[in-house]
């Protein structure tokens, strides 16, 4: 196990070596001109060369490239002070280090989607069970309907339906706010909350949807049935064979959608409000400010490239034929 | 043979020896093409302790048969009528929660492919502790200390560390014997072997047979031997009963039933296998065509589409007229017993040299 883990992560380092090296080189060798873009109409050339140093993008480009990967491990300096490792260069329009920024708006990101996760987590399988336990029943034909309408619903539809019911009609609620957690947990919550409900909505039906159909498949593998022969409560052998069976899609589908929301929930963000690391990545492929958008893009790599490993150690938890060979 | 000479869709007493005793079963699947009848007014007993082999082309009911005996049939889609004595206790009117008390206690069933049929997640040991600690009340050393020596006795080399290993670090005949060693774990009256040895290669296929056989003589258990293969029926079974859709068309002695076969679907089966040793020039004979849709089974005799004797039957009672299977030693055919014998000794008995 411990070889497979040293093998994988070395993967991992040597992979997102290859991002950070391919982002580098498409986005540099682009026919653009940052310093142009940094300095704005009625630029003297001076000035232009003056914006050239201090990006340094009058070194060479191999230079260049060696200065942003080996900032990334041990820090580099800048004319504005010193950047520590893992420097993502400095952003060409704030002028704040890339990672500086990222880390800010992370809290918010990672409060999204934990939140989310706790609630598409136990509505999606806990429904998903349920209606594969009842399969045929009335309660399986509603369940299964209701997430249908709902899987085929988008944030963007729902979010200002409910803050149209809660917020600007009723007022029940707050716009939702990002606060910070260990300062106003309460706050946070409250914040939060709306942007959970919503985008776990989405979420839900989807998982709804998939535990169902995995668990009705595995509830057909001939070892369930052995088990069934055996005198095993049917519950028992709900949860204990066809659950540990169906855990194998839905543990991979979770890892991609995590790895995703991580690297940014863009829409989400955008319908409510929120700044984080999708509004970052946005933003800063807007107004081309590439260390920013080179930064999120490895800081996604590396969250997808996490979550992989961690789905496969799952992989060799739930199935022993994957982890002896 | 005390226990075959009871007339079909009698409604017991059953003989102090049967054991199992299957009256008139009827079981239905409703599908959205309509109603498909699985089986079809099905008799028969097993005795204490004695073999019955069930043989029959796929679809024929034998696998349906045997797991509505453990009440394994989906109840939403399955109408089962008739009885399942099991020493008296009608297992077709049972609650499920009875039910779960009799599997794999005093009924126990070993199915066809152990890759597919042991779970891969949980160790072998596990999966033959679980039905003993379940009926006896062990506790889980216990358990595993049974499952140790059940692993002893199927004859699993170093029971003591392969009781933790997975199902797929086991080889095919291994497998096998750890699933028969789950099926007895709570010694039962009545094992269910659904082709057991179907998926295995023919030299461990052998050794499966006498293992089964030497279990029966120490347990004591009746067995129901389900297969399409007719060598090792020969070799396993006291008795034998031949499905065709659904219903049972011959029964006997299984040597008297192989020596001297009396419906023409047995004589089709026993025609189309090989035998080592017999002639090259004789061909092989198939029986024609396929096996009827039990959607829309034939009217009558459901084997006179396919049967080459129907123009010796006067008249078209063999597509109106369902032939009865008589008592004890019987085949459902409306050829009378003279040309059974003539057609017998002069057309297949040839063949099967």
């Amino acid at each position: 196990m411990l070889q497979f883990l040293i093998r994988r992560l070395t993967g991992a380092v040597v992979i997102m070596f290859l991002i950070g090296a391919f982002t580098f080189f498409l986005f540099y060798t682009v026919p653009q001109d940052f310093a142009a873009l940094s300095c704005g109409k009625n630029c003297s050339p001076e000035n232009l060369a003056v914006i050239r140093e201090n990006l340094g993008l009058d070194k060479p480009i191999t230079t260049q490239f060696w200065e942003f990967m080996s900032g990334i491990v041990a820090g580099r300096d800048f004319p504005q002070g010193h950047c520590s490792a893992p420097c993502l260069g400095v952003s060409f329009e704030s002028g704040e280090f890339v990672w500086d920024s990222i880390i800010d708006r992370f809290p918010l990101t990672l409060s999204l989607t934990v939140g989310g996760l706790v609630i598409f987590l136990i509505l999606g399988l806990g429904s998903g069970l349920l209606a594969a336990w009842k399969r045929g029943t009335v309660v399986d034909k509603v369940v299964s309907g209701a997430s249908i309408v709902l899987s085929s619903f988008q944030i963007y539809l729902l979010g200002p339906i409910v803050l149209g019911l809660l917020v600007y009609s009723t007022g029940i609620m707050e716009f939702p706010k990002y606060h910070n957690f260990t300062e106003e947990p309460g706050a946070w919550f409250l914040g939060m909350l709306i942007p959970w409900v919503v985008m776990a909505t989405i979420f839900t039906a989807q998982y709804t949807r998939m535990s169902r159909s995995t668990m009705i498949e595995q509830l057909q593998e001939e070892h369930v049935r052995t088990a069934r022969a055996k005198g095993m409560r049917q519950s028992y052998v709900f949860f204990r064979y066809a659950w540990r069976g169906s855990l194998i899609p839905i543990v991979t589908i979770l890892g991609m959608d995590l790895s995703a929301l991580l690297s940014g929930a863009v829409v989400t963000e955008f319908t409510f409000d929120l700044a984080g690391i999708g509004r970052l990545a946005v933003d800063s492929s807007l107004t081309k400010d590439l260390p920013v958008t080179m930064g999120v893009m490895l800081f996604g790599a590396f969250f997808i490239l996490l979550l992989n490993i961690l789905v496969d150690l799952a992989y060799a938890y739930i199935d022993p034929r994957v982890r002896l060979s | 043979m005390t226990t075959l000479t009871k007339t079909e869709g009698e409604k017991a007493p059953t003989g102090p020896d049967s054991f199992l005793s299957v009256r008139d079963l009827r079981v239905r699947f409703s599908t959205e093409d309509g109603i498909v009848k699985a089986v079809d007014g099905l008799s028969f007993d097993v005795e204490r302790g004695k073999t019955l082999g069930i043989v029959g082309e796929s679809g024929s009911g034998k696998s349906v048969t045997n797991l509505t005996v453990l009440g394994l049939h989906n109840p939403k889609t399955t109408t089962v009528e008739g009885e399942i004595l099991l020493e008296g206790q009608d297992l077709v009117t049972t609650p499920e929660k009875e039910m779960e008390k009799l599997r794999g206690n005093k009924v126990a069933m070993i199915f066809q492919d152990p890759l597919t049929a042991l779970s891969p997640y949980y160790t072998v040991g596990r999966q033959i502790a679980e039905p003993f600690m379940k009926h006896t009340g062990a506790s889980k050393k216990e358990a595993r200390d049974r499952a140790i020596e059940m692993l002893t006795k199927v004859g699993i080399p170093q029971p003591r560390t392969r009781v933790d290993d997975y199902p797929h670090q086991f080889s095919g005949g291994m497998r096998q014997r750890a699933m028969i060693a789950m099926a007895l774990v709570c010694d039962p009256d009545l094992l269910i072997a659904d082709e057991p040895t179907t998926a295995l290669d023919v030299t461990v296929q052998a050794q499966i047979l006498d293992l089964l056989k030497d279990l029966q003589q120490e347990f004591g258990s009746a067995i129901i031997f389900i297969t399409h293969d007719l060598g090792v029926i020969s070799d396993m079974a006291d008795d034998l009963l031949v499905m065709y859709s659904g219903r049972a068309v011959e029964r006997g002695a299984v040597r008297e039933v192989l020596r001297e076969p009396r419906h023409p679907y047995t004589w089709g089966l026993l025609s189309s296998m090989p035998r080592l040793g017999g002639s090259t020039s004789q061909p092989l004979m198939p029986i024609p065509g396929s096996p009827p849709s039990l959607l829309n089974p034939p009217s009558g005799c459901p084997f006179h589409p396919r049967c080459t004797f129907t123009d010796q039957v006067s008249g078209d009672r063999c597509s109106t007229e369902r032939p009865p299977l008589g008592e004890g030693r019987a085949a459902a055919c409306h050829l009378t017993a003279e040309q059974k014998q003539t057609i017998f000794i002069d057309k297949i008995q040839p063949r099967l040299r």
